[in-house]
């Protein structure tokens, strides 16, 4: 404190360096990166948007809250984790997802998806992730209800989906889809559109933004935007984004090389589905992620491939999120398999 | 130790509980759990074969020699359980279709040949009627517990009858194999929660002497 006077004096011992970087600030700042994307999320697809990722971004909190007293322990709704999940969580529904089906999302991805395993560091999952596995297996119909971009008259009116009675299923939107679109703005998702209908769309709109999906998913340049200041603040990992990425990107193409009609570009594999948002701010999860470099990158390729095996070749339009909680499994085993070598250490004979 | 000798039936109904405490029959608790009559009429019919197997072992058990008890003790529960299929066939054949193979399947539920090999084979013919009844409707009591939840959530009703209405959307995930473990989990974790609670609890005030003291 400048300017006053204090008569105490530190005594420490060595290291005096110290990092500035705790866990809350880390977490802090993730919330601060995923911000744009939110607000990006309302401006497409409305107050929908807006309640959902309020609603989960509260529900994770107060769920964390209470199960930690319940226990019987301190709260750790401060280091910003759950504030985390539920952001996450809300940004991989779609955007007019029944609000009381997001609540369980919220109550399974705090509860057993984290606080079970002993809360933020133990978990082996990505815990929104894991919210929304649970939520996909239980109403796989209302997760796939996707409504358009740029509807009219989003800001003041809510999509009917959105505020379905609890334990109640939602009333049919292709009425109110076909009432209130832009024209030549689809309700299906371009991954949808291709798996089950065989029909391409260009993957650059996707990248600005304005296409069907989930509230986060889009726009490309946004989430590489606020994942790049997480790197540049070396509060992320670099290394599983890249590897993620590129892994899609190559094992795409390598399909798309055998039946260019069957399967999908490079670039509209890159862009399409929650692929940018999982591989920037879901596989990184310090947590469930691997922490050898060389790990980093076995871990990214994996996911990458996997998301690409699971998408071309699976029964399912999208698979990042199975390809990222496979990851998650596996990451002990990665750490395990790709330890550093010390230095000056000689590599043992007969090591990988 | 004496106490738990002394009353086989409550022991197996809930204290050790074969499916909450010895996990023992896992296929059919998470197989035909999906609705509460299914789990029902599994939980009778292992009762009727649990039952009846611990008696025969019980009545037999210092004539068949040590070396081929086990095959004895399958042979005798697979005559009960044929015996069941046949019953049950008889008395509805819309739940003989829907417990499918799991009813000849009873034959080899761990619980029938654990409870025969761990207690009837040592103890007299009522104490193991006592053992066989206990545990019959103590694994009767946890499938329907599961299926309470399962079909409560996965189709809104309750044996059959609709509680929430036409509207209601049903949660999948919980009709689904998948469902049931996690089911299963989450009565688990609520008891060990609540023992847990109860220990901290009794714990709470020793520990608060220590720190006053």
């Amino acid at each position: 404190m400048p300017g006053v006077k204090t008569t105490v004096i530190e005594v420490r011992t060595s290291p005096h360096l110290h990092g500035p970087l705790s866990v809350d600030k880390i977490m802090r700042h993730v919330v601060y990166a995923l911000l744009p994307i939110a607000a990006f999320s309302v401006w497409n697809f409305g107050i929908s948007a807006g309640v959902l990722l309020a609603f989960t971004t509260l529900g994770c909190v107060l769920t964390e809250h209470v199960t930690c007293r319940l226990n019987g322990n301190r709260s750790t709704v401060n280091d910003y984790s759950a504030a985390i999940t539920g952001l996450l969580l809300g940004l991989t529904l779609p955007p007019g997802f029944p609000l009381w089906m997001a609540a369980i999302g919220c109550l399974v991805a705090i509860a057993p998806g984290k606080l079970l395993f002993g809360g933020l560091g133990s978990n082996v999952f990505n815990p929104a992730l894991v919210g929304r596995a649970f939520l996909q297996a239980a109403f796989p119909v209302a997760i796939t209800n996707y409504t358009p971009a740029l509807a009219n008259g989003r800001f003041w009116e809510f999509i009917p989906s959105s505020l379905a009675l609890p334990l109640m299923k939602s009333a049919p939107l292709n009425d109110w889809i076909a009432q209130v679109r832009v024209d030549g703005f689809t309700g299906a998702t371009p991954l949808v559109l291709l798996k089950f209908d065989r029909i391409y769309s260009d993957p650059w709109p996707m990248f600005w933004g304005q296409r069907a999906g989930s509230s986060g998913e889009m726009p490309g340049f946004l989430i590489l935007l606020c994942g790049g200041y997480l790197v540049v603040r070396h509060m992320m990992d670099w290394r599983i984004p890249v590897a993620m990425l590129s892994g899609a990107a190559v094992s795409g193409w390598v399909f798309h090389l055998l039946n260019p009609t069957a399967y999908p570009d490079p670039l509209f594999t890159l862009f399409t589905g929650g692929l940018l948002l999982g591989a920037t701010f879901m596989a990184t999860d310090p947590v469930a992620s691997p922490v050898t470099p060389r790990g980093m990158w076995v871990y990214g390729v994996l996911m990458g491939v996997l998301t690409v095996l699971i998408r071309n070749l699976g029964g399912l339009a999208e698979g990042v999120m199975y390809a990222i909680l496979l990851g998650n499994a596996l990451s002990p085993l990665i750490d395990r398999l790709t330890p550093p070598r010390p230095y000056g250490a000689r590599k043992p004979a007969g090591a990988i | 130790m004496s106490q738990e000798q002394d009353n086989p039936f409550l022991n197996g109904l809930w204290k050790e509980s074969p499916v909450f405490v010895q996990f023992l029959g896992m296929c059919p608790t998470l197989a035909v759990t999906n609705s509460v009559r299914n789990a029902i009429a599994m939980g009778l019919a292992t009762t009727f074969v649990l039952v009846l197997t611990n008696v025969l072992v019980s009545s037999v058990r210092k004539l068949v020699p040590n070396q081929v008890r086990i095959a004895t003790f399958i042979a005798i529960a697979a005559t009960a359980v044929t015996v069941t299929d046949y019953l049950v066939k008889a008395i509805s054949i819309d739940i003989y279709k829907a417990l499918g193979p799991f009813l000849a399947l009873i034959v080899v539920n761990c619980v029938i040949l654990a409870r025969a090999e761990a207690f009837a084979a040592k103890n007299n013919v009522s104490r193991s009627f006592a053992d066989g009844l206990g545990n019959g409707v103590g694994f009767t009591l946890g499938l329907t517990m599961l299926g309470t939840v399962r079909e409560v959530l996965g189709a809104g009703s309750f044996l059959g009858v609709s509680l929430f209405g036409p509207n209601f959307e049903p949660w999948v995930l919980f009709l689904l194999p998948p469902g049931g473990f996690i089911t299963l989990a989450f009565w688990l974790l609520l008891f060990a929660w609540y023992r847990d609670r109860k220990a901290r609890a009794a714990a709470a005030p020793a520990a608060m002497q220590e720190v006053h003291s």
